[in-house]
């Protein structure tokens, strides 16, 4: 009987829920009456079919961009919770509180936190964007590979899926967000919680690969006529860049991983601290992909602050041909500094100095790129609106984190600081302050584009003054601290005299969770208030590239007829030179046709690392199989594409020209955000 | 610019200049397929950098186990280049045929492919066990873990490689050298070539470097 209990199930029993503490539990049970709640009114207002055929199976760049985006603001809301907690335990256990939550349950907490936030926040995030905005502004109707961008959607979501089931089933891994070696050796953790997260990671990472792979082949093969490479908006620029490094790293950290796993499922000694293995390997291999991904992540967004200030002071971009040229250059730099993240293995002076100046050299690029956006700021015609805001903000927070960094790639300096809590200011500071607020920027701003109305403004500014206040509030302190020499990952302090910073720190946190509710409140208000906020025009900040002109939220085809560009403002130069749209000679449209086959195969990764994650060795195999046969099937099937008829496009374009008759379907109460076109013929 | 001009259309005519009437058909020549495929095979021949690397770390790391003198047998790895080697030579005899239009002779051309890298994968396979029986498992060190995962993911590309054959053989049968299948074989041949030059890699740091430290 246990025998066979252990066949089917593997190492998972009832141990492994979490019916020994409260306060999983309780989130547990109520993340299951939500999780039902939202089932059930789905199946109530019957919108399965709705979903499944407009976006879960759907390969349109826009859906799958937005889909991008839900994903990440859900996982924001975990992510956040973990800081919380964090952030709390931090401001109790001093002396003799040893706060509530338990080393094992802590160690969870700060990994799960990094975890998410870069791999299931920031970078879906940052791919959502990219996926919607960028198509759109090299006038294109879709991406290189429609089908596989759903694909790696759903790759993303099925590693989310397996973080989230390890905080119900069983644990997370203790290591870190990159889940070093050797706490995460197999005699160091036996549990579950490392292989939870290298199958989560594993997963995500292949469909992050294979997205950006899709869009640096949109870049390069699908660019509207005319728009030669140095006529591509900043923020292309910056996404190519940003996709292409990805590339060039993600493969390090898939074999990295793979390496964790041989020698934690087969006793290979690639890591380990006996039999020849080196734990410092790991290190620089998963540092290899690490560095470089910070700048995976805040590439796009530097091209975010550099289409929002240009449109927002109505001018030019200052300096184009040197902000592309800083994007290449920090692009290649950031592949060379890697060992900066542990100065104190020990190479050598030599190659200590080497990657120490390497490090400095990258905030000469950057800082070129601030003073481009000073430039173009001065003497603009500045509207101070949202998106315009963050950037002000995001330059007076991003400047002090990038001088903190330059301060930290000093080796002998670094040597005192390191694994302190300064550098986890410095790096809070350089994503929040960076990456975070310009996906905000870009949210706001871009927001209009993709459903047809604007934002809420009040409630825009409690999200903003919320994170921008509470950013400061809750990690000058930690930056203090840290220079004092508080290491990073404490549960417990023992000296009660810093206790007045982390609770400074607490309520900073809670200052950010008002701006966090100001944005989710925000947009209810603003869904609520549509009428009031729409954009019939499809360029509501009076923008200057292609995506604003069509029309919002634009036609599942993008454009009616492909764009020709002429100047790096495309839209502008048209606009300026009295272009109207075209209302007559509209040809049929060459589209992709929609496909489960990505839910499916996603699915079954999903399973397969449950499977493995547990040793469920049958339905690993299962899995795995299935997976196989769905890849191949789908190979089998040519029939890809379809045509729009042109009697459609008219209608829509049409319709576009005289707002009040724009049709409206869809038993979604919510402002269609996918255009009058329904993907027919599917 | 394919562009056509449309006469009939006054409006059309003038609005030439920020849009084109006539849409350039974007999935044929064009294609973007096999410029992704060339970017997916740079970040796989990454993946294959980073193995070579942590094997180069670890190529001393002998922990007391068996060293590769012990136990390497450089006539098999010869024979197994050279199956490898003929193999790129015969997959690329099979794209003559497709540009000629030739469907039985790239069928036959695939099949002696994949058949030498059956082969190939046959004596890999053999000489994994004969690794096995001399003690040198990947649990044994860090450098036979190291050889063990570079040379097997090097044969379980082989293996890929192999089924995909299988697979292009049957929708070659099925609907014969369409542009769709022409651009699968290029893809396909890509993936192919670059196993070969991946061996290489693996045949003289591993193989040949091994026998001479």
């Amino acid at each position: 009987m246990e025998n066979i209990w252990k066949i089917i199930f593997g190492r998972l029993g009832w141990d492994s829920f979490p019916f020994y503490d409260p306060i999983i539990l309780s989130t547990f049970i109520v993340v299951i009456l939500g999780g039902v709640g939202v089932l059930a009114a789905l199946t109530k207002f019957k919108l399965w079919g709705y979903l499944w055929r407009e976006w879960f199976t759907s390969v349109d760049h826009k859906k799958i961009g937005i889909m991008y985006i839900v994903l990440a603001t859900v996982m924001l809301l975990r992510g956040f919770a973990d800081a919380i907690m964090m952030r709390l335990q931090q401001s109790v256990a001093f002396g003799a509180n040893e706060g509530y939550l338990n080393a094992h349950h802590f160690d969870q907490v700060f990994t799960a936190h990094g975890t998410i936030m870069i791999f299931f926040v920031a970078i879906p995030l940052i791919s959502g964007v990219i996926n919607f905005v960028m198509p759109l502004q090299i006038g294109a109707r879709d991406v290189a590979f429609p089908y596989l961008n759903n694909l790696s959607f759903w790759l993303t979501a099925s590693g989310a899926a397996l973080v989230m089931a390890s905080l119900f089933v069983g644990e997370f891994s203790t290591g870190g967000w990159l889940n070093y070696v050797p706490v995460t050796n197999l005699e160091n953790s036996p549990g579950v919680g490392p292989d939870y997260y290298l199958w989560a990671l594993q997963i995500a990472g292949v469909g992050t690969t294979l997205s950006a792979i899709n869009m640096v082949a949109t870049v390069i093969k699908m660019r509207a006529p005319g728009m030669t490479m140095m006529k591509m908006p900043v923020f292309v620029w910056t996404a190519f860049c940003s996709q292409a490094l990805a590339i060039a790293i993600f493969p390090v950290l898939t074999a990295a991983f793979a390496m964790l796993m041989l020698d934690r499922y087969l006793g290979f000694n690639f890591f380990t601290n006996d039999l020849g293995g080196n734990p410092m390997m790991y290190w620089n291999l998963v540092w290899i992909w690490g560095h470089p991904e910070v700048y995976v992540l805040i590439l796009p967004v530097f091209g975010i602050y550099s289409e929002v200030t240009s449109t927002f002071t109505g001018k030019r971009l200052f300096g184009y041909s040197s902000m592309v040229y800083a994007t290449v250059v920090i692009t290649i730099l950031s592949y060379l500094v890697w060992l900066h993240h542990f100065f104190t293995m020990g190479s050598g002076a030599s190659v200590n100095s080497f990657f120490g100046i390497a490090t400095m050299v990258i905030s000469i690029p950057t800082g070129a790129k601030i003073f481009n956006w000073l430039f173009t700021m001065y003497r603009g015609d500045i509207r101070f609106e949202l998106p315009m805001m963050w950037v002000v903000a995001f330059m007076l927070t991003f400047v002090v984190g990038g001088m903190t960094g330059v301060l930290l790639a000093v080796p002998p300096a670094d040597f005192v600081l390191h694994n302190s809590l300064f550098l986890v200011a410095h790096f809070h500071n350089v994503i929040i302050g960076g990456v975070i607020f310009g996906l905000f920027a870009g949210i706001e701003y871009w927001f209009p584009k993709a459903f047809g109305f604007k934002l809420d403004k009040f409630w825009g500014k409690v999200h903003f003054w919320g994170w921008v206040i509470g950013y400061w509030v809750a990690w000058t302190p930690i930056y203090i601290v840290g220079l004092m020499g508080v290491t990073r990952r404490l549960r417990w302090i023992e000296d009660p005299s810093l206790q007045p910073y982390f609770i400074v720190a607490a309520i900073g946190a809670f200052i950010i969770l008002i701006g966090i509710t100001g944005f989710l409140i925000g947009l209810v208000v603003s869904i609520m208030k549509r009428e009031q906020l729409r954009d019939h025009t499809g360029d509501p900040w009076g923008g200057r590239t292609l995506e604003w002109s069509t029309s919002s939220p634009p036609p599942a085809y993008n454009f009616a007829f492909t764009p020709r560009v002429h100047d790096l403002d495309a839209w502008y130069d048209m606009k300026s030179r009295g272009y109207e749209r075209p209302l007559t000679g509209f040809k049929p449209i060459h589209m992709p046709k929609p496909t489960a086959t990505g839910v499916y195969q996603a699915g079954l990764a999903t399973v397969l690392g449950f499977a493995m994650v547990w040793y469920m060795w049958w339905l690993a195999a299962l899995a795995f199989i299935g997976l196989l046969v769905v890849t191949i099937a789908h190979t089998f099937n040519y029939d890809r594409d379809y045509y729009i008829p042109a009697e459609e496009v008219e209608r829509i374009e049409k319709a576009r020209a005289e707002p009040s008759l724009e049709p409206r379907k869809g038993p979604n109460p919510d402002p269609e955000p996918t255009g009058p076109f329904a993907p027919a013929g599917a | 610019m394919a562009t056509t001009y449309d006469q009939a259309s006054q409006e059309a005519a003038l609005s030439e200049t920020f849009h084109l009437v006539e849409d350039e058909h974007g999935h044929g020549h064009g294609s973007p397929t096999l410029l992704g495929f060339w970017i997916y095979m740079m970040s796989d021949a990454l993946i294959f950098a980073a193995l070579f690397a942590t094997y180069g770390v670890l190529s001393t790391s002998f922990a007391g186990g068996p060293v590769p003198q012990d136990v390497f047998d450089l006539r098999l790895v010869a024979l197994n280049t050279a199956f490898l080697l003929v193999s790129s030579i015969t997959y690329g005899f099979g794209m003559l045929a497709m540009e000629r239009g030739q469907k039985g002779t790239v069928q036959l051309w695939l099949l002696v492919t994949a058949l030498l890298g059956i082969a190939f994968v046959g004596v890999e396979l053999y000489e994994f066990n004969h690794f096995a029986h001399e003690g040198a498992v990947p649990q044994r060190s860090g450098y036979w873990s190291g050889v063990w995962t570079l040379v097997g993911t090097h044969g379980l590309h082989v293996s890929v490689g192999i089924l995909w054959i299988g697979i292009m053989m049957v929708q070659v049968a099925q609907r014969g050298l369409i542009e769709a299948n022409k651009r699968r074989l290029m893809c396909l041949g890509m993936f192919w070539h670059l196993l070969d030059v991946v061996w290489i890699g693996v045949f003289t740091y591993v193989y040949l470097l091994g026998m001479i430290r």
